[in-house]
């Protein structure tokens, strides 16, 4: 088992539980939390093959990884954002009372 | 098994981003790893206590805190038992084995010149995407008055 098998399974490892925690948690931020734990392995495997890769000088991983973090900070912002104003309407952050399309 | 309290959920959120971007350091990806914590610790994180703030405040409604916790844990096992299989079973991966990462120092003035160069129309869209989602998620939170439109 060399470096990049480590990585790969710790990758796997957060998103696993990343996935546990948005499927199982009721609060919607805590979803949101296991999204972002999820996005994160993505960007650990970028990396971890960007630098195990044939070709490191190439930059992929790392551009790809800068770009992945920037759209996920919009979409943290955009979520939270969504879970105010859904806290705002229904008085509830609860992601199973919010189960109804009309406002 | 899981936390009742949000605070202390975003605060071991906010530890585990500082860890993986430990493991970014260890991996040569220096200025990823300043990235992750400028942007995970110092704003999603605080990001994330606002808004738990105000929403709810830190106390965990009475009750479970979970839904259908051992379906949904026993999915996320089973991906995690499949991605750990495909991993160790790999033929692709066995290849990447002889590559060492050894001679090859990222530098910041690298990443750069691709920025500005190779990746600029990205880059561009970027800020374009940046700026769009940051209006709609104060647009989104704006408080409503009556009266007001």
């Amino acid at each position: 088992m060399n470096p990049l098998h480590q990585y790969l399974l710790l990758s796997a490892l957060l998103f696993s539980v990343g996935l546990a925690g948005a499927l199982t948690r009721r609060h919607a931020i805590l979803v949101l939390v296991g999204v972002e734990l999820m996005l994160n392995a993505a960007n650990l495997n970028f990396l971890a093959f960007w630098r195990y890769g044939p070709n490191p000088e190439a930059l992929t991983g790392v551009m790809f990884v800068i770009f992945a973090i920037a759209v996920a900070a919009a979409e943290a912002a955009v979520g939270l954002a969504l879970i105010i104003s859904i806290y705002r309407h229904l008085r509830t952050s609860n992601v199973d009372e919010v189960d109804r399309l009309k406002g | 098994m899981c936390l009742r309290n949000l605070v202390h959920s975003a605060l071991c959120l906010a530890v585990s981003l500082v860890g993986l971007a430990l493991v970014y350091l260890g991996l040569g990806a220096e200025f990823i790893g300043w990235i992750q914590i400028l942007v995970y610790v110092g704003a999603v994180s605080i990001l994330i206590v606002f808004a738990i703030l105000l929403t709810r405040g830190a106390e965990a409604p009475p009750g479970r805190v979970t839904v259908a916790p051992w379906s949904g844990l026993s999915v996320a096992l089973a991906v995690f038992i499949t991605l750990a299989w495909t991993v160790i079973k790999s033929k692709v991966l066995a290849g990447f084995a002889g590559n060492s990462p050894g001679g090859y120092t990222l530098a910041v003035k690298e990443i750069g010149g691709k920025l500005v160069t190779e990746y600029v129309l990205p880059l561009q869209v970027m800020g374009l995407l940046l700026t769009a989602a940051l209006i709609g998620a104060v647009i989104i939170a704006l408080h409503e008055r009556k009266g007001w439109k």
